[in-house]
């Protein structure tokens, strides 16, 4: 297990240093951030001069180093817009989206793994087909446009959750429900796919000729084997949706890492949609980590390949 | 010893292959919704100058916020009513179809070229090659991309060609994945490796013998791809950094009929509902062309 | 009392093209510490038959039978509750391939503790400590470590004796083997195969031993029943089957092997010419017929049960003695 372990530690730091730099290319070459900032109607003379305050003159290559060698020392810099040091503005943004994404997440597999659980136990039944319709469904509604109607029918119908804010849990439940629904459908088909194909093995057959009851079949045996690409998926969702939160977070005016980002990316403030993006992939190359060992630990023969 | 020639060529009895395939395509009941679905709303997208009954961007400040056709004060000259500055929401919406269309093709487009290539290089080569795409996929993906989408608009300036170029360029990953796994299934086929016997060159191979295979599998993707680049384009619209107003996409009309929604809730129902009807035909499409290609024919 | 009774044993199974009759009017009894060897080819309904024992039927196949006792109890109509109880406790099953048998996820000593502990009460370690002993006993060396690996780690031949272990964790009057040699190696099979009949002689259990392998038969069974096409066609003591078979087919059968000593080389080995005729809808009269070299008009009628001391045969020809 540990080397495994330590080669997979190595691929992750890899990628990592790789994703910082592309996203700063990205950011930097998309277009004339001088030109950008500077606004319309800037003169060539405003133009230049913002250009050496930031230092927008000097090779990108440079650039890069001179923020990776910054960013090694914790210091990301300034904002532009905000006036106050990065690191502190995301570490204080960050626990919420932290939490919005990993409630998000807890719903989607809450509703996702029983009823796929459910539905792999009677294929081609009414059940199988209405969760898959409900599925189905789920994918195709944009998920601002549940947000709001969320928002319309707790602000108007049902007042008994809070719409905007951040201060209580109770501020989590319509975000983590609205953020949560679209990442449901393919936990459930996953959990489905993956129950019916493992039910149909020949250990679950051995479990049943020794005799065990159907909920130790189905929890104890069967399921443990179809949670490994649910595993991995999970992983990935979980960084989609902290990179996917912007949206939600607008809406519902939750002061998180997302709606920091639309803030200073609306504004231009590169510091801080740098940092941003580059946490964000940090914390998602973790993720995928986290997921290799765990679904390590889940299957022993993968700990071989 | 009869002579081969000599024997009576035997008649295939039975439906032919072309036949089989018709028979599957037309009984599942997903397919052929969907693409009624979709043939529908691309003709409307297609005929919305004609079908239009007014000018989408014809603003009439004396108009404003009547509410669609079902409602009390609901009236036949606009049958889904008028928004906040006066425009016909039937004219814009038709007219929206256009803009979500044409995203989701032209993203396909681009973003399946890209990531297409790279899957079957990767899948077919192996080796180095093969590290490198993974590599740069993984790169890719652990990116935000809405966030850096977002960024890049915001840098570059909001348009329809800007929101088709930034999505196209960096959605290809989800290809580039798929396309690799099906080409590595392939790849060890026997039929790909007569023709490399027979010294086809690689490009030959890869466009002759290895492409016709994965492509129910670059279909299903591509539905995939072409439904969540127009949910893209609207929320990217929806927060301001997407398609510019006074443009009729569907996303921007949610975004500018959200102020007024507890009183005039259409103006962000309708949009909104078209958006999931659209995306609804495009992921059945995928769904029953996956059902359709699969081994067995899928459910027969 | 025999230990298992079994009287016209039915099992349908629904499929899109109709319902599949895979095991058809089947009857049989085994006593206590008798092995009866159920010989067929594949798809004769042999598995089949077990798994209706067992209550492993899938959930598209109905069962009824006019008679089922086990230990004495009345099964024909027990429900799924109560098979459960005696699966894995009273009556046991290996089944014919080990490689995919154990769970991939748990290790070997989870698993063997596992059932021990769901049908005697035991706590972890009185259960661990019966695995160690029943592993022993089966031969398996270094029984203790054995214990936390996983499946993966071991071979074929010790994943069917571990299988073997698991059946009699709970000390079974009954323990079914569905053709438990097929997939190993010549050697394995010989050694698992002694190791069957070693057991079943110290433990005393009845064993009721499903193969395609005359051979297999010969060196393990006291009784024998052959299955053809959903139906046995002959049973008996397999002294006396072997002696003088009654039934075209079982004639045929034994004709095919060549007999070390007695065949002469270069000989043709007998066949069977044709294929198993289709289980599907209603079937009359002998399902041997087409093959059969003897078969005349009356075959096309239901063929009664001949009895003779202990060997009965479904056919409507009268013995004659094998030419040697």
């Amino acid at each position: 297990m540990l080397g495994f372990t330590l080669k997979r530690l190595g691929l992750a730091v890899l990628v990592a240093v790789a994703v910082s730099a592309a996203a700063f290319l990205l950011l930097r070459a998309s277009g004339d951030v001088a030109t950008a900032l500077a606004g319309e109607g800037a003169r060539a003379g405003d133009i230049e001069n913002i250009r050496r305050i930031y230092g927008l003159d000097r090779p990108l290559v440079v650039q890069y180093l001179d923020w990776i060698g910054k960013m090694a020392h914790g210091d990301f810099g300034q904002s532009l817009y905000f006036k106050t040091d990065v690191l502190a503005l995301v570490r204080d943004k960050l626990p919420t989206t932290a939490l919005l994404a990993l409630f998000s997440l807890l719903f989607a597999l809450a509703i996702s793994i029983p009823l796929g659980i459910v539905a792999a136990l009677h294929p081609n039944s009414w059940i199988d087909r209405a969760c898959l319709a409900l599925a189905v469904l789920g994918q195709a509604l944009p998920n601002f446009f549940f947000a709001l109607i969320l928002i319309l029918v707790f602000a108007v119908m049902l007042p008994v959750l809070p719409v905007s804010g951040s201060e209580t849990w109770a501020n989590f439940v319509l975000p983590s429900v609205a953020l949560g629904y679209y990442v449901a459908p393919p936990f459930m088909r996953l959990a489905r796919a993956g129950m019916i194909e493992v039910l149909a093995s020949d250990y679950i057959r051995t479990a049943r000729a020794k005799g065990l009851s159907g909920a130790s079949i189905v929890l104890k045996h069967a399921l443990v084997n179809a949670l490994v690409p649910i595993v991995a998926l999970a992983a990935v969702q979980l960084g989609f949706l902290l990179g996917g939160s912007v949206v939600i977070e607008t809406v519902f005016a939750l002061d998180g890492l997302g709606y920091l980002a639309y803030q200073s990316i609306s504004h231009l403030d590169l510091p801080v949609t740098q940092a941003i993006v580059t946490l964000l992939s940090f914390i998602y190359v973790g993720l995928t980590l986290g997921a290799d060992l765990v679904n390590a630990w889940l299957d022993p023969r993968i700990r071989v390949g | 010893m009869t002579e081969l020639s000599a024997l009576p060529v035997l008649e295939l009895v039975g439906p032919s292959p072309r036949a089989l395939l018709h028979r599957r395509l037309w009984g599942h009941k997903g397919l052929v919704i969907s693409v009624a679905l979709l043939t529908l709303i691309v003709l409307i997208a297609l005929l919305a100058p004609v079908l239009a009954p007014y000018d989408p961007y014809a603003q009439d400040l004396g108009r404003r916020l009547i509410p669609p056709l079902w409602y009390q004060k609901g009236t036949w000259v606009h049958v889904l009513g008028t928004d906040n500055l006066g425009r016909d929401y039937l004219s814009r919406v038709l007219y929206g179809a256009r803009i979500s269309l044409l995203i989701g093709a032209s993203v396909m487009a681009i973003s399946g070229l890209i990531g297409t290539t790279l899957g079957l290089a990767a899948g077919y080569f192996g080796g180095r090659v093969d590290t490198l795409v993974m590599f740069t996929t993984t790169v890719r993906l652990a990116m935000p991309l809405i966030l850096v989408a977002l960024a890049v608009v915001a840098t570059v300036g909001g348009s329809l060609w800007v929101v088709v170029l930034v999505l196209g360029l960096l959605k290809w990953d989800r290809f580039a994945v798929v396309m690799r796994a099906a080409t590595q299934q392939v790849r060890g086929l026997e039929y790909v490796a007569a023709a490399e016997c027979v010294g086809a060159s690689t490009l030959r191979i890869i466009l002759g013998e290895i492409l016709p295979n994965v492509l129910p599998h670059l279909i299903v993707v591509a539905t995939i791809e072409a439904a969540s680049a127009i949910l893209l384009e609207a929320a990217l619209s929806f927060l301001g950094l997407g398609v510019q107003p006074p443009l009729p996409s569907w996303g921007l009309m949610i975004a500018e009929g959200k102020v007024y929604m507890f009183f005039s809730f259409w103006l962000i129902a309708i949009p909104g509902t078209a958006l999931a009807v659209l995306v609804l035909a495009i992921n059945m499409l995928g769904d029953g062309i996956r059902d359709v290609a699969a081994p067995g024919g899928g459910r027969a | 009392m025999p230990l298992l009774e079994v009287d016209g044993l039915t099992v349908d199974i629904a499929t899109p093209r109709g319902v599949l009759h895979a095991v058809r009017d089947v009857s049989f009894r085994i006593e206590r510490g008798e092995t009866l060897c159920l010989v067929g080819e594949s798809g004769c309904g042999k598995s089949m038959t077990a798994f209706a024992l067992m209550g492993l039927l899938p959930q598209t196949a109905s069962r009824s039978a006019r008679r089922f006792r086990f230990e004495g109890e009345d099964l024909t109509r027990a429900s799924p509750a109560r098979l459960g109880a005696l699966r894995g406790d009273r009556m046991a099953i290996v089944f014919q391939e080990p490689m995919t048998a154990l769970n991939p996820a748990y290790t070997i000593g989870d698993q063997l503790a596992e059932v021990h502990r769901r049908h005697k009460g035991s706590t972890r370690h009185q259960a661990r400590e019966r695995a160690v002993e029943l592993m022993e006993k089966v031969g398996i060396t270094a029984a203790g470590k054995r214990l936390g690996q996983f499946p993966h780690q071991l071979s074929g031949g010790l994943r069917q004796r571990i299988m073997i272990s698991m059946a009699l964790m709970c000390g079974p009057a009954l323990l079914i083997a569905d053709e438990p040699t097929t997939a190993l190696d010549v050697t394995t099979q010989a050694q698992i195969l002694r190791l069957l009949v070693e057991l079943q002689r110290d433990l005393g259990i009845a064993m009721l031993l499903i193969t395609h392998d005359l051979g297999v038969v010969a060196r393990t069974a006291h009784r024998v029943a052959v299955m053809y096409a959903g139906e046995i066609v002959e049973s008996g003591t397999a002294a006396a089957v072997f002696a003088l078979p009654r039934h075209p087919y079982t004639r045929g059968l034994m004709a095919s092997i060549p007999v070390p000593g007695k065949t002469p080389p270069g000989a043709r080995l007998g066949a069977i010419p044709g294929i198993v005729p289709s289980l599907i809808g209603d079937i009359r009269g002998c399902a041997f017929r087409e093959r059969c070299a003897h078969a005349t008009a009356v075959c096309t009628a239901p063929v009664a049960v001949r009895a003779e001391h202990d060997h009965d045969w479904r056919c409507v020809l009268e013995a004659r003695p094998v030419a040697a």
